[in-house]
């Protein structure tokens, strides 16, 4: 095998400029797949934290029902005290869970005894809250606590609703609502602070204690709209789940229904589609990059056996056994593949490097959201864009090796 | 002991709509150690005998049998096999692989067609650049030689195997008067040194009067009984 290389390499070398511009091509489409892997990568991981942890958590988990009409915000489809009691105690025993937190969501009418506007908000456990959105706190413009995202008696408001109406934070403010029976309740807050917008579902909430919201609502029990999940780790998500939904699909009400329904990140934002959209694109360069390799590496083998007939005739007269003389055009192809794969794959990475050294960054929303990229690749990203390099680099050398296999050396020998 | 036998060999290319007949009914007998000729005009149908008898082509009639194999029932992996371990080669153009040093050239038939380990191949390699008179040459490329250089090269990788037999199609026609000359006795004392067989075609008056048998071709046949220039030294 290492003397078949040898011949391959020095076979290489024979014809410099050719094989320099065809491994140059090649290179250059390595280090594309993995800057785009790496870019596109450090983006969806950026954008998918900004969501889940600081507005939807990796997971959550609803009274059968709840989502189909969540726009509505409905407050006839809550979690009894007692379903959510059971819902607790199976995410405190579930290993892959982090944090959990309840949210009671509603709407309601905010005033500054000036302007009146509507409002969606979450009352929250702040603590629990934290724990489970921990880049909530982050969003939150000149905070009157550092130590809590609020206290009873304060609520957050939406950085969009609080500007137009130029809403401080320390103002004071009164919210008014409707519980699921019509009647209408109103309370006074203080403003502990703005919380900037964010896309995606939730992102335009504002936030106020739980007990004030049960208060608001003139709940004579605390009723749930829903609990946040967080998981210990986010690519075991969908594992999580599935180990939930089998203790929470057999629990059913009275009714026989289901009680609880359960849905991942994915499953509640339009970004996920965004997500399916940049890893088709991914996939798409590489496509380019197998094409590259493909169309290259033939090219560069076919024009390799018809310019050395007479050799190839000289090796089959000698003795050489076809599988060998294949075996020399198919070391050719795979050196090609090798050196060019392993040369793109170390500027690919050395340009990532540069490129978390230099930072990049994007902006999000409006543009006032700039998210701090951090480009990087996984390792298995780059042995499987060389093992592709060097599986179609293969498959390029096999007809033209076929062909040089095949050749007649009578013929071949008097090739001029 | 006769090395290669014809009887009734016939050759029939198909050129188009034309079948040309390269060779019709040739039978010879070449012995073993002998420095053999086939010698005629462009065309006669030397090179189709060499091809024949190197296992590069079959005959479309008649039995070729060279070291006792019937070369007719040989597929295209045993009739490689068979040349590798057989017979060697030597061109009109050289035919030496530019990417590799003269020792390398030398050394490729043991290396790629016979698998021998290193410790056998290497004094295998030195021997037979020796006796070309080419070891100081031996880490350069074929475009830094002569032509003779080239040629005594080509000499050394068709003897480095020790085959039974070696082919030489023309060795010399792209070689002047002098180098030519050498070339041939270089040839004729490798066949003292080695034993081994030496069949060459050539048109040239001067080289065929190194032959010690000569096969006259001509028309694709056989123009009359061998002559014996010289006593052969093995037969």
């Amino acid at each position: 095998m290492v003397k078949v290389m040898r011949l391959a390499f020095k076979n290489l070398l024979r014809y410099k400029r050719r094989t320099l511009l065809t491994g140059l091509l090649i290179a250059v489409g390595v280090v594309a797949v993995i800057v785009f892997a790496g870019l596109s990568g450090s983006f969806k991981r950026a954008v998918v934290g900004q969501i889940t942890d600081s507005v939807l958590s990796h997971m959550q988990i609803h009274r059968k029902g709840y989502v189909a009409s969540i726009d509505n915000l409905p407050l006839d489809r809550m979690l009894m005290p007692q379903a959510y009691e059971k819902l607790s105690d199976i995410l405190a025993t579930e290993p892959g869970v982090a944090a959990f937190s309840p949210r009671i969501k509603f709407g309601a009418m905010l005033s500054n005894y000036a302007q009146t506007t509507n409002v969606r908000l979450n009352g929250i456990d702040p603590d629990k809250e934290e724990r489970t959105v921990p880049l909530l706190k982050q969003r939150i413009k000149s905070p009157l606590h550092n130590d809590t995202l609020l206290k009873p008696g304060e609520v957050l408001l939406p950085e969009v609703l609080a500007t137009g109406m130029g809403i401080k934070t320390g103002d004071t403010v009164v919210l008014v609502a409707n519980n699921k029976d019509g009647s209408v309740n109103g309370m006074t807050f203080q403003v502990a602070g703005v919380v900037e917008s964010l896309m995606g579902p939730g992102g335009r909430d504002g936030y106020l204690h739980i007990d004030d919201a049960a208060g608001l609502l003139r709940m004579n029990q605390k009723e749930i709209s829903e609990v946040a999940v967080r998981v210990k780790d986010i690519d075991r998500v969908d594992d999580v789940a599935n180990r939930l939904r089998g203790v929470l699909e057999p629990m059913t009400n009275k009714q026989g229904k289901p009680m609880f329904e359960l849905h991942t990140w994915d499953q509640l934002t339009p970004f996920s589609n965004i997500i399916r959209m940049i890893d088709l694109l991914t996939l798409g360069v590489k496509v380019i990059l197998i094409a590259v390799v493909l169309i290259s590496v033939f090219n560069v083998m076919m024009m390799s056996v018809y310019e050395r007939v007479r050799e190839i005739g000289t090796l089959a007269a000698m003795g050489t056994q076809p599988r060998r003389i294949m075996g020399l055009f198919v070391a050719e192809g795979f050196s090609l593949g090798l050196v060019s794969g392993l040369a793109g794959a170390a500027v690919g990475l050395v340009a990532l490097l540069m490129l978390n050294l230099k930072g990049v960054e994007t902006t999000m929303g409006q543009g006032n959201q700039v998210i701090a990229l951090a480009p990087s690749v996984a390792p298995m990203e780059v042995v499987w864009a060389c093992t592709i390099v060097l599986a179609v680099s293969v498959l390029a050398s096999l007809q033209p090796a076929a062909k040089a296999a095949r050749m007649d050396p009578v013929e071949a020998l008097r090739h001029v | 002991m006769d090395i290669v036998t014809f009887e009734g060999v016939s050759k029939i290319y198909r050129m188009g709509e034309i079948d040309v007949s390269a060779l019709d009914g040739v039978s010879l007998r070449i012995q073993g150690g002998t420095f053999t000729a086939l010698v005629g005009p462009s065309g006669s149908g030397k090179t189709t005998a060499l091809n024949l008898i190197g296992c590069l082509d079959r005959p479309t009639t008649g039995q070729v049998i060279v070291a006792g194999v019937d070369v007719n029932v040989l597929n295209k992996r045993q009739g490689a096999a068979f040349r590798g371990g057989n017979l060697g080669f030597v061109f009109q153009d050289f035919n030496l692989l530019p990417v590799l040093t003269v020792y390398e050239n030398v050394e490729y038939p043991l290396l790629m067609i016979q698998n021998m380990p290193k410790e056998k191949r290497k004094p295998a390699v030195v021997r037979a650049l020796e006796a070309v008179g080419m070891s100081d040459q031996a880490r350069k490329y074929p475009a830094q030689l002569s032509g003779g250089q080239k040629q005594r090269t080509a000499i050394a990788r068709a003897l480095v195997g020790n085959p039974a037999l070696i082919l030489a199609d023309e060795p010399t026609a792209n070689l002047d008067g002098q180098t030519a000359h050498t070339i041939m006795e270089l040839m004729k004392r490798m066949r003292e040194e080695f034993g081994t067989t030496f069949v060459f075609s050539t048109h040239d008056p001067r080289i065929m009067d190194q032959a010690e048998v000569l096969f006259h071709l001509e028309d694709g046949r056989l123009r009359e009984e061998p002559s014996m220039v010289k006593e052969a030294a093995h037969g």
